[in-house]
């Protein structure tokens, strides 16, 4: 597509190569990258691919893209990597720095609103980040929070975001909301259910999308603490 | 109060209010760009350049290689210009892109050393701390728009672990057993990971035998390399080696007609 | 009001090469309630004695978390404590930010060591009321250090600071040999007795009244709750205390005597503006 834009209006469109043209710098980098969170009643599950990509290569096949928080909030992150390292960076400091302040773990809802005020803080250089936040909340049950580069905020029972967000989600949409369906009685999402799902649907965008696959990495938290496991995907 | 100044937008929140800014009690090299002065020029491109760096972690250390050459555009014009360095004991770091840049930042990184050294309180440097604190350097000049214009890979040991990670002029920082940058990312990452899998418990030897046929790979098809190359090996019994320049074998036959 | 005529300020040298204001600022680490600190060969121990202000008052913290790997406990001026801790969590912070590592003791102790030192030779500063025991792990393994608003700072085996704590010390001295071989829970129990020696003999440590935290090998500086310290309390409940007649306090908490030939109006107590821990 890009290849196509770019040779408009020239004559020649065969002869010319992308390496003999000088270009301009731009601070940001689309590095791929898909992640999924579902909330259930006492847990939340979290789920990131761990390719790490630009263009046509591939950085590496084993990049962690879950951050935990704290013991009850993760926060799953794809688009500009390096923004994403900076982000992440601040908010365990913001994170510690609370803890000092209040003796206590900073709760997912306060997480989720410093997040929004952090992204919106760099609202005319934004983090090129799509988050995710999933965790628990002070009731103990699951939650989900997602945003924009420019941190709209908004609260869910599950989301799919990065660069396969769009495959994703419709997916979501009928199996864990019902969406268009008929006849069937909503049940209450369970462990093993939730974790079925984000392994289909990871391994069918995994088919379409370049910017997803290698592996996920699917991070279970409840009150007991967080499951770790990983699930492999294709990774051409 | 006046608008959000401009430079804030680069700037994280501070810790309290009217408080220092993570980072504010830190000096980062290059952080004083001004933002405001109109006539400041910002690098756009890079000019004298460095091609492709690779390195590879083995069973007990990690191999950086880059060529010697400096080119000035399409011009083969510095032929012997050394572009892998020793940090210290148990780091060493290669550089691709803008020699300036580089040269820039290794000074800053050799002060860093030396100031460590001056401390003489029996700590140094790890990898992953010269890792994180390049990123930290890298993203803040590409948020100023005056990138450092550069592809560093740094390579070491800390503890019995061996690290290997690669930071770019964004400040996209990533680890992984197997890194090549530049045109290297393209042709050399296919050879290295192939035997990387096959044989995740490398010897020295067979680790710089890899390398040598990945820069003669290079050598054959990318037009800005040189068959001189520096070779950074670090290894837990020997330490910290630079070698080089090696020569790399190359047959044009069929190219002369 | 003055002792002599030559402490009036800290930047006035006696003719006897001291600094008083110095001096008297030292004084105030004496006025605050004991504290303990000692280390293994894996793990640094901070024990504290709380006090209650008043009747009305709860018991005041003594001991404050920096980061993972360091804590501190404060006998002297809270207030300034507070700026103290603030400066090192910010050390802290800023190390991990830029180098995604944990700020070495040794190197924290050199920057904050600094930072005392300035308001020492300044007129317009005032020396910090407080010392420090700093409790930290790192590569280099656990680590005791003690501050003092001389900005002297020292790395300790085992140290004690506060009120009557030289009876602590002098504890710590008999038993040094045993610290460094003994295990953890051995160790917080050689700090609740070498705590226990500074109390007069009506006082004993409770729950309420102590405060312990350790830090070290695979262990993040942790604040015991008061089940964990009820533990410890009732396995020292049964040992002696090492002496039960009057530990030589005076010595202790003598202030710094007037030299000879200073001359002026002299006042034999130093006057305490400000209430302290």
């Amino acid at each position: 597509m890009a290849l196509l834009s770019e040779n408009s209006g020239r004559s020649l469109p065969d002869y010319e190569t992308q390496a003999a043209k000088m270009k301009s710098f731009s601070p940001y980098a689309d590095n791929g990258g898909s992640v999924i969170a579902l909330a259930g009643d006492d847990f939340c599950v979290i789920a990131a691919d761990t390719r790490l990509s630009t263009g046509f290569s591939i950085y590496t096949r084993e990049q962690q893209k879950l951050f935990p928080l704290s013991s009850k909030t993760i926060l799953g992150c794809s688009g500009c990597w390096c923004d994403t390292l900076t982000l992440t960076r601040l908010l365990t400091a913001r994170m510690q720095m609370y803890e000092h302040e209040h003796q206590k773990e900073m709760p997912t809802l306060a997480v989720a609103q410093m997040l929004s005020t952090m992204l919106y803080y760099k609202r005319f250089f934004p983090y090129y980040v799509s988050n995710i936040l999933g965790g628990l909340d002070e009731d103990g049950k699951g939650c989900v929070y997602s945003y924009d580069p420019i941190g709209h905020c908004e609260v869910t029972k599950y989301r799919a975001g990065g660069s396969a967000g769009a495959l994703l989600q419709p997916l979501l949409d009928n199996q864990i909301g019902y969406k268009n369906q008929e006849g069937v009685e909503p049940v209450a999402l369970t462990q093993e259910k939730a974790v079925a799902i984000i392994k289909d649907v990871f391994t069918s965008a995994a088919e379409r999308d370049i910017y997803t696959g290698d592996s996920i990495n699917i991070k279970i938290i409840t009150k007991d603490g967080v499951q770790d496991s990983t699930f492999e995907l294709r990774k051409d | 109060m006046a608008l959000l100044n401009k430079a804030d937008w680069h700037t994280p929140a501070p810790f309290w209010q009217n408080g220092p800014a993570p980072g504010a009690f830190y000096h980062f090299p290059g952080g004083s760009t001004h933002v405001d002065t109109g006539g400041f020029q910002r690098s756009q491109a890079p000019i004298t350049t460095g091609t492709s760096v690779v390195g590879i972690q083995f069973k007990d250390g990690v191999l950086i290689a880059a060529d010697i050459l400096g080119s000035y555009g399409s011009l083969a014009r510095f032929r012997n210009l050394e572009r892998v360095m020793k940090v210290n004991d148990n780091i060493i770091l290669g550089a691709g892109g803008d020699y300036a840049d580089y040269q820039c930042l290794k000074s800053n990184i050799e002060r860093k050393i030396l100031e460590e050294e001056c401390l003489d309180d029996g700590l140094s440097l790890k990898p992953k701390a010269l890792h994180c604190w390049l990123t930290r350097v890298m993203y803040n000049r590409r948020s100023h728009f005056d990138p450092f214009w550069n592809n560093f890979i740094i390579g070491g040991l800390e503890g019995d672990k061996v690290f290997l990670g690669t930071v770019d002029k964004l400040g996209t920082a990533y680890s992984d057993p197997v890194i090549a940058t530049g045109y290297g990312a393209y042709m050399a990452t296919p050879i290295l990971r192939k035997a990387y899998e096959e044989n995740k418990d490398m010897t020295k030897d067979q680790a710089i035998e890899l390398l040598y046929k990945v820069m003669q790979v290079l050598f054959y098809r990318d037009a800005r390399s040189f068959p001189k190359y520096q070779l950074g090996i670090i290894t837990r019994e020997g330490g910290v080696e630079i070698q080089g320049p090696l020569t790399l074998d190359s047959y044009w036959g069929p190219a002369i007609i | 009001m003055f002792r002599n005529q030559y402490d009036s300020d800290v930047t006035v040298w006696s003719p006897q090469g001291r600094l008083h204001q110095v001096e008297y600022a030292m004084e105030a680490v004496k006025l605050g309630s004991a504290t303990v600190g000692l280390k293994n060969k894996t793990h640094a121990v901070l024990i504290a004695l709380k006090r209650a202000s008043s009747e009305l008052s709860a018991h005041q913290k003594k001991i404050f978390p920096i980061d993972k790997h360091m804590g501190i406990s404060i006998s002297g001026l809270t207030a300034d404590a507070r700026m103290l801790s603030r400066y090192m969590r910010t050390e802290c912070l800023n190390y991990k930010y830029s180098h995604d590592d944990l700020l070495p003791v040794s190197r924290l102790l050199a920057s904050l060591g600094n930072k005392l030192q300035t308001c020492t030779q300044r007129y317009d500063r005032r020396p910090y009321g407080v010392g420090l025991l700093i409790a930290g792990y790192d590569d280099q393994g656990p680590h005791i250090y003690q501050t003092c608003p001389s900005s002297n700072y020292f790395d300790c085996k085992a140290m004690a600071i506060g009120a009557r704590s030289q009876s602590a010390r002098t504890y710590l001295e008999k038993h040094l040999n045993d610290l460094l071989t003994c295990n953890l829970d051995e160790l917080i129990k050689h700090g609740l007795r070498a705590l226990r020696d500074t109390l007069p003999n009506e006082v004993d440590l409770s729950v309420k009244n102590v405060s312990i935290a350790v830090v070290g090998k695979g262990t993040n500086f942790k604040i015991f709750d008061e089940d964990a310290i009820s533990v410890y309390l009732s396995q020292i409940e049964d040992d002696k205390r090492s002496k039960l007649a009057e530990p030589d306090v005076e010595q202790d908490s003598k202030p710094p005597q007037p030299p000879p030939s200073d001359e002026g109006p002299q006042e034999p107590q130093v006057t305490v503006a400000m209430d302290t821990d």
